[in-house]
């Protein structure tokens, strides 16, 4: 099989995000850089359908030359290739993100297109729940968001799909295109030979170019804090009667 | 006009479509519009009344056989013929991940923007709203320009509330649509617990890594069990194997909104955060008095959670006799 990922460069914050000053991106100066934990739920998936049934595994980002440490980090846990689709910055809107990435995929498939491909279900910074779906769409093949869980049956993808309670089931022909949720599987750590594949794997660098869409950021800002005045109600067991007087009050008991 | 798509369920609006409905009664005002509804896959009278008690002057019904079940496609070449027949000036729906799921591809469909998960909106020559990033952590100013605005609201923006027109008026919407999009339909639906889930549990007892292995979750189901509540957990848990994804409260989690969450042995990045801060109240157990979760919470208390939680069981127990 062959199968493509996408995935997007995004920081990783600790206790709070902070911004820059002029309101445009995540301030990351002091932090590392990681994807969303869906696309590496994503990643892992196709990795194991490979072991599976044979085949390869490409890794796509949209961002700048820096996201090759997402591509590499891909390449270590088991993807065959990276392909870097060039931008001046991640931060482009829905519409032209998807409009390059189609373009990219268009240009890596030829006339062999990808049996399957597969997005987060959301992006963990911008999370416009879209870019996936409008690619399928120009590609014209079948996609369903929210899938945790992969299957190949004869042509077919079957996937599933979490709601509260249980699952739904969904059929799709090949080429077909999955938003993936974390919890599709527990992705694995780097390997000291997926590390020497990383750094020596060449990368593909395609230049994106795509038109403006109809959606244009002005500035990112922190919601307003709540702020607790928080009781302690004791140290250790001790505190225990407190607590339960707490759960009382509530009517939980 | 201003155009809600109601998501509805079991022969009931879903809570999200009420708030969707109460967001769009503020927004139709804004924009000077009526507000209309639109329900895809029944024509039940409840669902249109219930509409009507929401706000909705008039709600477009639309049924068909390929309707009978969900699918992405099928949702969003309803929405796209609404938009080209129906003239709508914008078109709302809520934030649930189907409603994220069938607006985008309506939105794919038409070649026109979508913007997900809204806080508030102005309308304008050119729309300005705020909405959600990082699942909440952070927020974007952003403005759009589009011939008919495609939105959703974000869950929990606004607190549904009736609103005061009466009746709505029911009229049938006829669609055309081709055996292509069974494609993407549900083919099968399992369901695999009934009974109390974790996004409606009236009490969540959370771990973190600082409860140290899978069996150390014992004693944080049996306190779940006593009161009537499920066991959540942080990301680091569900990378480790200690529990099972389902549990996993945060962003890439589930949201939850209990009376009570109990959260021991997790610091409180953001990322958790998120998914619980819809909670009531929130008790913190934790050996660090700075950490997040602590002074976040409305009451903590400091020490080893091992010790902790026997000593609260056994202190339930005592006085359930
Ligand atoms: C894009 C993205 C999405 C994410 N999504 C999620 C998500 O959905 N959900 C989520 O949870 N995380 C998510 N994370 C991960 C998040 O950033 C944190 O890494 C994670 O929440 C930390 O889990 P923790 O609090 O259990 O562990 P830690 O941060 O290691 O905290 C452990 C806590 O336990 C306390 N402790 C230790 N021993 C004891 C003891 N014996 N008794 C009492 N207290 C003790 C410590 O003081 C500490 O506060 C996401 C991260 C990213 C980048
Ligand atoms: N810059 C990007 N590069 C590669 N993939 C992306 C990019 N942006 C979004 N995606 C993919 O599209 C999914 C949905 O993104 P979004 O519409 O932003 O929520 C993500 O989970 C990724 O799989």
């Amino acid at each position: 099989m062959k199968i493509l990922c996408c995935v997007k460069r995004v920081p990783a914050p600790g206790a709070k995000i902070n911004v820059t000053a002029d309101g445009q991106d995540v301030d990351a100066a002091h932090l590392g850089f990681t994807m969303s934990p869906h696309e590496e739920c994503a990643v892992e998936g196709a990795v194991q359908l490979i072991e599976e049934h044979g085949g390869e595994v490409t890794v796509l980002t949209l961002g700048t030359g820096d996201a090759e440490e997402q591509l590499r980090y891909a390449v270590s846990v088991g993807a065959t290739h990276g392909v870097l689709v060039e931008a001046d910055t991640i931060q482009w809107d829905p519409q032209r993100t998807a409009q390059a990435i189609t373009a990219a995929v268009q240009e890596l498939e030829g006339d062999e297109p990808f049996d399957l491909i597969m997005f987060g279900n959301e992006s963990a910074d911008a999370g416009g729940f879209q870019v996936g779906i409008r690619i399928a769409m120009a590609l014209g093949r079948p996609i369903v968001q929210g899938i945790k869980g992969v299957e190949i049956g004869d042509d077919t993808i079957i996937a599933r799909r979490e709601i509260d309670g249980g699952f739904e089931v969904y059929e799709l022909p090949s080429p077909a295109v999955l938003g993936i949720k974390e919890g599709l599987n527990l992705p694995r750590y780097p390997t000291m030979k997926g590390r020497l594949a990383s750094k020596k794997v060449e990368l593909n660098s395609i230049t994106a170019s795509a038109a403006e869409g109809g959606q244009v950021r002005v500035k990112l800002h922190r919601p307003e804090e709540t702020v607790s005045e928080t009781v302690i109600l004791g140290m250790g067991a001790e505190a225990a009667a407190a607590v339960v007087d707490v759960l009382d009050e509530l009517g939980v008991l | 006009m201003l155009l809600v798509i109601l998501e509805h369920e079991n022969g009931q609006l879903v809570e999200a479509a009420r708030e969707a409905l109460t967001f769009g009664r503020v927004l139709a005002k804004k924009m000077g519009e009526d507000l209309e509804a639109a329900i895809i896959g029944s024509d039940d009278d409840d669902l249109v009344e219930a509409a009507g008690q929401y706000g909705a002057e008039t709600v477009h019904t639309v049924t068909h056989d390929l309707l009978t079940d969900y699918g992405p496609d099928a949702f969003g070449s309803v929405i796209a013929q609404m938009v080209e027949s129906l003239d709508p000036d914008a078109v709302l729906s809520c934030g649930s991940d189907r409603a994220n799921e069938f607006m985008a591809n309506a939105a794919a469909r038409l070649d026109a923007p979508f913007v997900a998960n809204c806080t508030d909106v102005n309308p304008g020559d050119t729309w300005a709203m705020t909405r959600i990033q990082w699942g909440g952590s952070l927020l974007e100013d952003a403005t759009l320009t589009a011939d008919v605005p495609l939105l959703t609201c974000g869950l929990h923006a606004v607190a549904a509330e009736i609103g005061d027109e009466e009746d709505a008026v029911a009229e049938e919407f006829d669609v055309d649509l081709d055996e292509s999009f069974t494609i993407t339909m549900v083919k099968d639906r399992v369901v695999q617990e009934a009974g109390v889930t974790l996004p409606t549990a009236a009490v969540v007892v959370g771990g973190g890594r600082g409860v140290g292995s899978e069996d150390g979750f014992g004693q944080l189901e049996e306190l779940a069990n006593l009161l009537g509540g499920r066991v959540g957990c942080s990301r680091a848990v569900t990378n480790l194997g200690w529990r099972p994804h389902a549990d996993q409260v945060g962003q890439t989690g589930t949201r939850i909104a209990p009376e009570i969450y109990i959260a021991s042995g997790i610091s409180g990045a953001i990322q958790h955060w998120v998914g619980a801060m819809a909670s009531k109240h929130i008790l913190a157990i934790n050996t660090d008095k700075e950490a997040n979760m602590v002074t976040k919470a409305d009451w903590a208390v400091i020490g080893d959670l091992h010790e902790v939680i026997p000593a609260i069981i056994a202190e339930v127990q005592s006085r359930k006799g």
